[in-house]
């Protein structure tokens, strides 16, 4: 069969199973484009900026473990591109995104629209590819696919120059059917007897915790991590990234810890004497001050990256290897084991978590005349089941989001944790939406943040994605004014959004349905009503409190024991 | 600490901006740095020398193999190594007493003279590092007219090879 190079582009991303694109088209790749409209396997998704195809793509893939696609132009496409390549790198989402580029001929010429976007993806992505020859095509998709999904998954940037899919240049096909790279073999197995020290340490602890991260959720090891956690009885915390792959609503899950997280899961850490981390990469955002983390414990950590191991804590048995081969392991042996965990022990190191739990570290004032952005979350989750999948964007919303929505399902949680991309949200339900058709998805976001992607409120339309958008507008850029507040002195320097769009008509002008929440009595009601208009995309404008703050806080470069808590529970209370 | 790691690549256009790169975004410093290929085409060996302290050797030893176009890296200060930089040097000598001073300080460092005219020798010199430094400063300063340096290449001793398996 002889293909041209644009209808070879398009058979690879057949032969991999892909069914759709998230793209934008321009002058490089036209003859993609063309290839495209010829064919009907694969369906195009024509957004409105090429920032929102590469978030469409990660949520895609974020709620579906497949790796999403996405197809833009060379030079400007390619580098607004970026922010959602780099987005999807920091949280190691599988993504491939292809570029097009000017004619090889004209590479290095600065030719019109070209941009060095091997170079400039290099620091961003998992790895490139430009591809020279039309005979390399199948070749390097092939790899561009494997190198995305396996190991730690990242995003994969392949750049086409134009001639390459030149219509008229046509070679015999072939897809590779296997794959082989001598320097790239990620280790997928734990090592046998590290796995075995760590069981022994596991059950010696007497004052235990499990972190568990989103490297739990892509490797797809949530049935082991309940498994295990449950037959050990030990308490467990989660990052921002592993909400859902433990049930949140289980008495044994502590709550998110670090930076915002629950006291009690903070406290637990700081306390514990042997610390499990899974598939969790110790970000500053989680250990707060390196030098006052869990300054008792023995750590065991378990991840498929040993650039992740060691790099920003020191610990003492660390295992590389995918996190379901080896807590499949880990439960083997603690299944073939005599010993069980210190029962005695356990029980008072549950007394003493059940007090910092009883301190209610999230409880705000529920009785306020103003909406508070905690009680519309809290209702949204009432209204919902454990299969809504939520979206967010980044900042104050993102975090009550992610402390109240209370998740027990994985791969319901769709948010930029890494990068912290502010304008992630829309495109990302897109991409959710499109991915599971007949799921309900929800976007919860800020008048701040929903305004860099605004313009796919289009998008939503023409492809009429019933996305419920939940915008908790408080006329600030919430955390950045949170941040102000507590150490500068209350400067808000140009925190303060002015000049809003009357969200409502602005969402009708797109030909969706806005509503608006000024009131708490409105809430319920509201949110009822939104969620029952099941086939149209409606905007819900919550009008809150714009002086609320999330709490806990700990300050960065503070540890994990020294908590600011909410006024709303202790004003004098020294609880730390 | 100062270390001398050796690394394999794939023979890929980028492959050393991938290296290079990786250095610069992490904050680790590079000494030297030299890049050939080897006796297989298909790949690439470099010399990098660094300096940190264990943690950072290890994070950077364990950056390298992240990257998807390395094949192997080894770091050579771990065992028994052999270590050679090239130099070039360019020195005025105009009187008949410097050229013989020259020449004399060139035969004690086994150094070649590659180059003559009235006024200047320039020389090739070979050896560690330290020694080429030790070259430079036994020369006064502001007779030097240039200096080229290669970087260090590094080998262990013994039968063993770094290969590809």
């Amino acid at each position: 069969m002889e293909l041209n190079g644009s209808e070879i582009v398009i058979k690879c991303l057949q032969e991999e199973g892909v069914k759709h694109i998230f793209g934008y088209p321009g002058g490089a790749v036209l003859h993609l484009y063309d290839a495209i409209f010829q064919q009907n396997n694969i369906q195009h998704i024509l957004v409105r900026h090429e920032q929102a195809a590469t978030h469409a793509a990660d949520g895609y893939t974020r709620s579906t473990g497949k790796t999403g696609v996405a197809l833009v132009t060379s030079g400007p496409g390619a580098t607004n591109a970026v922010t959602g390549i780099a987005t999807a790198y920091m949280d190691s989402i599988p993504m491939v995104v292809i570029t097009g580029q000017v004619i090889t001929e004209w590479v290095g010429t600065d030719a019109f629209q070209e941009v060095d976007t091997v170079g400039i993806t290099r620091p961003c992505s998992k790895h490139n590819f430009l591809v020279t020859d039309i005979n390399d095509i199948a070749k390097t998709i092939k790899k561009a696919f494997y190198i995305a999904s396996t190991g730690r998954p990242g995003p994969v940037v392949i750049d086409i120059p134009k001639n390459i899919t030149d219509p008229n240049i046509k070679i015999p096909f072939e897809y590779p059917k296997t794959i082989s790279m001598r320097s790239y073999n990620p280790t997928m197995h734990g090592h046998r007897r590290q796995v075995k020290k760590a069981v022994e340490l596991l059950l010696t602890a007497k004052r235990p915790m499990i972190y568990s991260g989103g490297g739990v959720i892509l490797g797809n090891a949530e049935n082991q991590l309940i498994q295990l956690v449950q037959s050990l009885g030990f308490p467990i915390t989660s990052t921002l990234m592993g909400l859902g792959a433990y049930p949140s609503t289980d008495k044994q899950f502590v709550g998110m810890l670090g930076m915002h997280g629950t006291y009690e899961a903070n406290m637990g850490m700081h306390d514990c004497d042997v610390l499990l981390a899974i598939g969790a990469r110790f970000d500053d955002r989680v250990t707060g001050d390196v030098k006052t983390f869990c300054p008792n414990a023995k750590i065991i950590h378990i991840d498929i990256d040993p650039s992740s191991i060691s790099k920003n804590i020191r610990v003492d048995i660390p295992i590389v290897g995918s996190v379901d081969s080896v807590l499949k392991d880990m439960i083997d042996i603690i299944n073939s084991k005599q010993t069980k965990p210190d029962a005695e022990a356990l029980e008072k190191w549950w007394q003493i978590i059940n007090q910092w739990r009883s301190v209610n570290c999230m409880e705000y004032d529920k009785k306020s005349e103003l909406v508070k952005p905690q009680l519309v979350i809290e209702t949204l989750r009432k209204l919902t089941t454990d299969d809504h999948y939520v979206t967010s964007d980044v900042g104050q919303h993102q975090m009550f989001a992610a402390q109240f929505y209370k998740f027990n399902k994985s791969r319901r949680w769709i948010n930029s944790g890494g990068l912290g991309t502010m304008g992630f949200g829309l495109p990302a339900a897109m991409g959710v939406q499109i991915a599971n058709p007949n799921a309900e998805v929800a976007c919860i976001t800020g008048e701040a943040s929903i305004q860099m992607c605004i313009q796919e409120l289009a998008t939503c339309k023409q492809y009429d994605l019933p996305i419920k958008i939940i915008n908790l507008n408080n006329g600030y850029m919430g955390m950045v004014r949170q941040w102000q507040e507590f150490f500068y002195d209350k400067r808000y320097s140009n925190s303060y959004v002015e000049a809003l769009p009357d969200f409502k008509k602005l969402v009708e002008s797109y030909g969706h349905i806005g509503m608006r929440i000024e009131k708490p009595s409105d809430i319920e009601a509201t949110l009822k009503e939104a969620l029952a208009i099941k086939n149209r995309l409606v905007f819900i404008d919550c009008i809150i409190d714009p002086t609320e703050n999330v709490y806990p806080m700990i300050q960065a470069g503070k540890g994990h024991h020294e908590m600011h808590m909410s006024p709303f529970i202790s004003s004098d209370r020294e609880l730390a | 600490m100062r270390r001398i790691l050796s690394i394999l690549v794939e023979n890929e256009a980028g492959a050393l901006s991938r290296v290079s790169g990786l250095f610069s975004a992490r904050g680790y410093n590079i000494e030297s740095l030299t890049v050939a290929p080897t006796e297989d085409n298909s790949l690439s060996r470099m010399t990098l020398v660094t300096h940190g302290n264990d943690n950072i050797i290890e994070q950077i030893i364990k950056q390298l193999y992240k990257l998807v176009d390395t094949v192997k890296v080894l770091d050579l200060t771990d065992g028994s190594h052999i270590e050679r930089e090239m130099m070039l040097i360019k020195v005025r000598c105009g009187t008949l007493p410097e050229k013989d001073e020259i020449k004399r300080l060139s035969d004690i460092f086994r150094g070649k003279i590659l180059d003559v005219t009235e006024t200047s020798y320039t020389i090739e010199i070979t050896g560690t590092s330290e020694k080429l430094d030790a070259f430079i400063n036994v020369i006064d300063n502001s007779n030097i007219l240039e200096v080229v340096r290669s970087g260090a290449s590094g080998i262990s001793r013994g039968a063993k090879g770094l290969r590809v398996t």
